[in-house]
């Protein structure tokens, strides 16, 4: 009843090839950006922002990144952990050897080292395919993590554990631990928005399709006069560019002290793999909807176990752990393609209601 | 030039100059080796006849040796030790077993015929169920396995033997050749390949899919426990078992995910590679290379042969 | 996106709810988030920590009606050893009760890295017993972090000192040659300095040996041992990496008298696996095991006659389960140091610091908390965070199955410890923007 596109007429090539051809659509999705831009920074609290929305957001961001790899191009990827420590730590390097340097450029540039990096890692991929392909990043994976723990420049010569200092935009902290959680939250939010809005416009571009006919049969796309090498390593510099921002906010706003060994290991890779495939590979709203899951669900069962029933927090961490378990073979069963597949015949759905006939 | 003689001559001198270390490095490399077979062994069962890539697979190995070790403790000092052990074998066997009927009828079933990344993330979730309900059901504390194995070490002419590796080693050959009797001699090995081949195919001459299914995945639970008892004698039984699994990836990705034999190669060559190059070249630079080194060795090999060493040959088409 | 957020505010109002519903506790208490990791990798080690802390606080509670009559609330949050989780913990249980949190217990290296410049902010302090940061016990750039009775650092100059004596005199350590088989991160590499300082100074060469996480497979770095025979091995191992290590010790038939693990490498669990291969194995402490003290005696009447210990009534007096035990001590003394100091019973956190810097302890102090012979006294001061105590050297028996002092109680080089804990704090300050306070 709400959600009819009856009447909505397209006179326009631009209007047809708008991000969001229904208006409802775009009623909804400014309503939730005003929310965030404008409601939630005045009511945000340091519980939100470190333990919710920042995590929801810099994963959303990552999944985003390896979805373009993964989702669109094809290419799967376990080497996340790796590159996110890239970003990490090249913005690391960045602020404590040019302390004037604006931090919005060391977050953009920690992403290019990153990029950079994926290239490097993504050139097997010419040869080696499928589940095979993971053995090239986890190379790169496993061969990172080694290199920030054991080359000392990375960290400055101390011990392996880095620390953010405190940098600022427009004058106000956004890094270290005086920041103020809104500053920190608005701050992510930006990154986060823009990078969204970009990469929205990539994948349904000529990039894109490229991407995708990779996907499909890279054979086929290759008689298509698609050239596989370009094509490759773009989707790998592209997503790795974003999981090395991530890896890079991760440090400086999110945690403020990380290690590599510890906050970037393997387990973080199969965590944004997973983030993506209960999500929906291939979709942008996937990437959001799948980090959710696996950022929040764990938070909020725990919540509800020892606060709402007055567990002890061990066993509402084991029953946690089934429950979470548990709901990702559910989900799959129930919709193998994901969360965002659920929206998309949500609002099917909805069209339709309620008269379905 | 330093760089050259460290890289090309200084290990190759060590190796001359003491040839029995040389001889003890090859020979931990190639037990180590074997640990890792263990516990690719199960996944390439798995695959093989599923299609499944188990990430539950070294979760399966700390739930079956928990396990174990809890009911040993529950039987307690009352009854004689050989019997003990007997029986919780035979229990945890059949717990592993049921454990397979449960993944069969809640998992596998409602999810057939998905894409092979689905099927991934379902494994997923199945290990945090385990982890959670091993943890539960056994506790966290470190457990004892006592099995009486053997834990002294040979002096073989100045070469250190551990017998556990040695048991470990024969325990590994002997279930390899159990296994290869068993597809290639038996009636349902036989129809363990035909799935394997091609799943309708199967189906359509009355091969129950559901039934091998089953008996795959006991069969990897079983090896599972093995691996579980191997790792566990060493360590101690506690999560950090689960972890193992990370250290067969290199071997199956080496040795292919769909070869038995595959697993068993990829494991030595793994296990003796990361040996020698840890303490031959990467001693001297501080070293722990072996985590990554295992995966670049796997990579120059893959560069070759894009499938693994013994894996089925991709055949593209358009 | 709707979804998302749909669940978000579901969740949202049922924290609310449950804030609501605890929040009519009237009395004042003490609210002390412990962060626990019971299960994960590390629980083994993790459970005898929280169990003893545990069992401390509600023994106060039981005897003495809490701290000056104010009752402890412990509030446990479950981190599975997890820096991320940890980071939720923390956020979520700052604020908890009137008191909001006194004093904070991170319970892992890189979890204390994380919370130092947070918990500094919102002035609570930190108590991270014998890990975390060394060079946090320079007061003057640290004031909120504290890691008493002593650190890393000391301990590791503490073993060269207890080595040097076995080898009947310091001289004796030229030309000896020391291996250290250490955890590959933050925590493993904190001997390195220290032991590279020393080993210039007495001449001794110096092995590193790293394993990677979580350290199930060590065979090359035992060949290594095998092959390099140093005359002492050191250990700075966590988890499962410690049993492990001392299976494949005793499987290179090394001596285990002259192999000499961490505090953390030193505990029931550890040995469990070797069964008696690892008999004579050494580890550094900094307290007694055993439970044949005045206040463990009184910990099994007042709670666990009365049924509410949250262990095993057997582990009680495990050395981890006494090192858990002794942090509650600490943090409980602090809290009654601050009540004294500032007149009022209704501490916060920022009191609390007080109380910490102003904590010294004497053989008497020790005798009225029922720990006659437990540990050393020491004294901590605005300045020192560490407060220098000294460490002694445990052994394992395995006939008996347990741990047993075997050196005296070692004083640590201060001289040398104390100059690299200021070198390291000033970068730190320096690279963070902070100025020094000055202590007088």
């Amino acid at each position: 009843m709400f959600y009819r596109e009856t009447g909505q007429f397209k006179s326009t090539y631009g209007d047809d090839q708008a991000l969001f051809p229904i208006i409802q659509d775009r009623w909804l999705l400014g309503a939730i950006l005003l929310v965030a831009f404008f409601v939630v920074p005045f009511i945000i609290n340091d519980y939100w922002a470190n333990a919710i929305l920042l995590p929801f957001l810099i994963y959303s961001l990552i999944a985003l990144g390896l979805n373009i790899l993964v989702g669109y191009c094809g290419q799967i990827s376990l080497g996340t952990g790796g590159f996110m420590a890239v970003g990490a730590y090249g913005s690391y390097k960045l602020m404590t050897s040019f302390p004037e340097l604006n931090i919005v450029f060391v977050i953009i540039a920690s992403g290019g080292f990153a990029a950079a990096v994926g290239v490097l890692f993504g050139l097997p991929s010419l040869r080696i395919k499928g589940f095979y392909l993971a053995v090239a990043t986890l190379a790169a994976q496993f061969f990172l993590i080694w290199m920030f723990n054991k080359v000392g420049w990375f960290y400055n010569y101390e011990l392996s554990q880095i620390t953010s200092p405190p940098r600022e935009v427009f004058g106000v902290l956004v890094t270290g631990a005086k920041a103020s959680p809104a500053a920190q939250y608005l701050f992510t939010l930006c990154i986060v928005a823009v990078f969204t809005w970009i990469a929205m416009n990539l994948v349904r571009g000529r990039v894109g399709r490229g991407w995708m006919a990779i996907r499909d049969m890279d054979i086929a796309a290759e008689l298509l006069g698609i050239r596989p090498l370009q094509t490759k390593l773009l989707a790998f510099a592209v997503s790795s560019f974003y999981i090395g921002i991530g890896g890079a906010l991760i440090f400086n706003l999110w945690l403020g002290s990380v290690e590599a060994t510890e906050a970037f290991d393997i387990l973080q890779s199969f965590f944004v793999l997973f983030a993506i495939i209960i999500g929906g590979l291939g979709s942008v709203l996937g990437s959001f909807l799948g980090a959710a899951f696996m950022a929040l669900m764990p938070v909020i069962l725990k919540l509800l176990l020892v606060d709402g029933f007055s567990v002890s927090a061990v066993h509402a961490k084991h029953v946690e752990f089934i429950l979470v378990g548990s709901l990702i073979i559910f989900f799959l069963i129930k919709e193998p393609h994901g969360l965002a597949r659920i929206w998309g015949i949500t609002k099917e759905k909805l069209r339709l209601w309620p008269f379905p006939y | 030039m330093d760089f050259f003689q460290a890289l090309l001559i200084t290990p190759f001198v060590i190796m001359w100059e003491d040839p029995l270390f040389l001889t003890e490095t090859l020979i931990k490399g190639l037990m180590a080796g074997v640990l890792y077979s263990l516990v690719a062994l199960g996944f390439v069962l798995i695959f093989k006849a599923s299609g499944v890539f188990n990430f539950a697979q070294g979760v399966f190995a700390l739930f079956a040796a928990l396990t174990l070790t809890g009911i040993m403790d529950m039987m307690g000092d009352g009854l004689p030790k050989p019997l003990v052990i007997i029986i919780a074998l035979g229990l945890t066997v059949a717990v592993m077993v049921l454990l397979a009927v449960l993944v069969e009828r809640f998992v596998l079933r409602p999810l057939v015929n998905q894409e092979l990344i689905i099927l991934f993330m379902a494994t997923l979730g199945l290990s945090y169920v385990l982890e959670g309900a091993g943890d539960l059901m056994w506790g966290s504390d470190v457990k004892v396995i006592d099995l009486g194995l053997p834990t002294d070490v040979w002096d073989v002419g100045g070469v250190f033997v551990e017998q556990l590796d040695l048991v470990a080693a024969i325990t590994a050959g002997s279930m390899v050749a159990v296994l290869a009797v068993f597809f290639n001699k038996t009636r349902i090995g036989r129809a363990l390949r035909a799935v394997a081949d091609d799943h309708q195919a199967a189906l359509s001459v009355g091969i129950s899919l559901q039934q091998i299914w089953v008996i795959v995945w006991s069969v990897a639970g079983i090896v599972a426990l093995v691996a579980g008892i191997m790792w566990g004698s060493k360590s101690g039984v506690q999560f950090s078992l689960s972890l193992i699994a990370l250290k067969a990836l290199p071997v199956l990705i080496l040795g292919g995910f769909t070869s038995i034999p595959g697993a068993i190669i990829g494991g030595l060559i793994i296990g003796v590679g990361e040996k020698v190059a840890e303490v031959f070249w990467f001693d001297l630079h501080g070293g722990a290379v072996e985590n990554w080194f295992a995966y670049m060795l796997a990579l120059v090999f893959l560069m070759f042969r894009p499938q693994g060493l013994f894996g089925d040959k991709i055949i593209e088409r358009v | 996106m709707k979804l998302n957020k749909l669940v978000l505010g579901a969740a949202a109002a049922a924290v609310m709810a449950s804030a609501g519903l605890t929040s009519i506790a009237s009395a004042y208490e003490y609210t002390i988030p412990q962060l626990v990791y019971r299960t994960g990798a590390y629980a083994p080690n993790g459970i005898p920590l929280a169990n003893g802390y545990l069992d401390y606080m509600e023994m106060l509670n039981q005897r003495d009606g809490g701290i000056n009559g104010v009752k402890v609330n412990v509030i446990e949050c479950e981190t599975g050893y997890n820096t991320k989780v940890s980071v939720e913990c923390y956020e979520n249980l700052k604020g908890e009760g009137e008191s909001g949190a006194v004093i904070i217990n991170p319970h892992s290296t890189g979890v204390t890295y994380a919370l130092i410049p947070k918990a500094t902010e919102d002035q609570i302090p930190i108590l991270s017993m014998g890990y975390g940061r060394t060079s946090a016990a320079d007061g003057t750039v640290f004031p909120y972090v504290f890691n008493f009775p002593t650190t890393y650092w000391s301990q590791a100059s503490a073993f060269i000192k207890y080595v040097g004596e076995r080898e009947g005199g310091m001289e004796n350590l030229k030309g000896k040659k020391i291996a250290l088989v250490y955890h590959n991160s933050a925590y493993g590499k904190e001997p390195i300095k220290t032991l590279e300082v020393l080993a210039e100074k007495y001449g001794f060469s110096f092995l590193k040996l790293p394993v990677d996480h979580p350290g199930q497979e060590q065979k090359a770095t035992w060949l290594q041992v095998r092959r390099n025979k140093p005359d002492w091995v050191f250990m700075w191992g966590w988890g499962v990496m410690n049993q492990v290590a001392i299976k494949e010790a005793a499987a290179i038939r090394y001596p285990m008298d002259r192999f000499i693990g961490v505090w953390w490498s030193g505990s029931e669990n550890d040995v469990a696996p070797a069964g008696a291969s690892a008999n004579g194995y050494l580890a550094g402490t900094m307290h007694a095991p055993g439970s044949d003290f005045q206040v463990i005696r009184d910990i099994k009447k007042y709670v666990y006659d009365a049924g509410l210990g949250s262990g095993d009534r057997d582990r009680v007096g495990e050395v981890l389960y006494n090192r858990g035990m002794l942090e509650a001590i600490f943090s409980a003394e602090a809290i009654r140091k601050a009540a004294e100091i500032h007149g009022t019973n209704e501490v916060r956190g920022v009191h609390v610091r007080d109380g910490l810097e102003a904590l010294s302890f004497s053989e008497a102090d020790f005798t009225r908390l029922g720990l006659e012979g437990f540990m050393e006294p020491f004294a901590v001061s605005c300045e020192d965070h560490e407060g220098g105590g000294p460490v002694a050297i445990q052994q394992w028996n395995a006939s008996e199955g347990k741990w047993v002092i075997v050196s005296d109680w070692i004083e640590p080089m201060h001289d040398i410890v104390r100059g690299l804990v200021k070198e390291d704090s000033a970068a730190y300050a320096k690279e963070n923007n902070i100025t020094p306070r000055t202590c007088s």
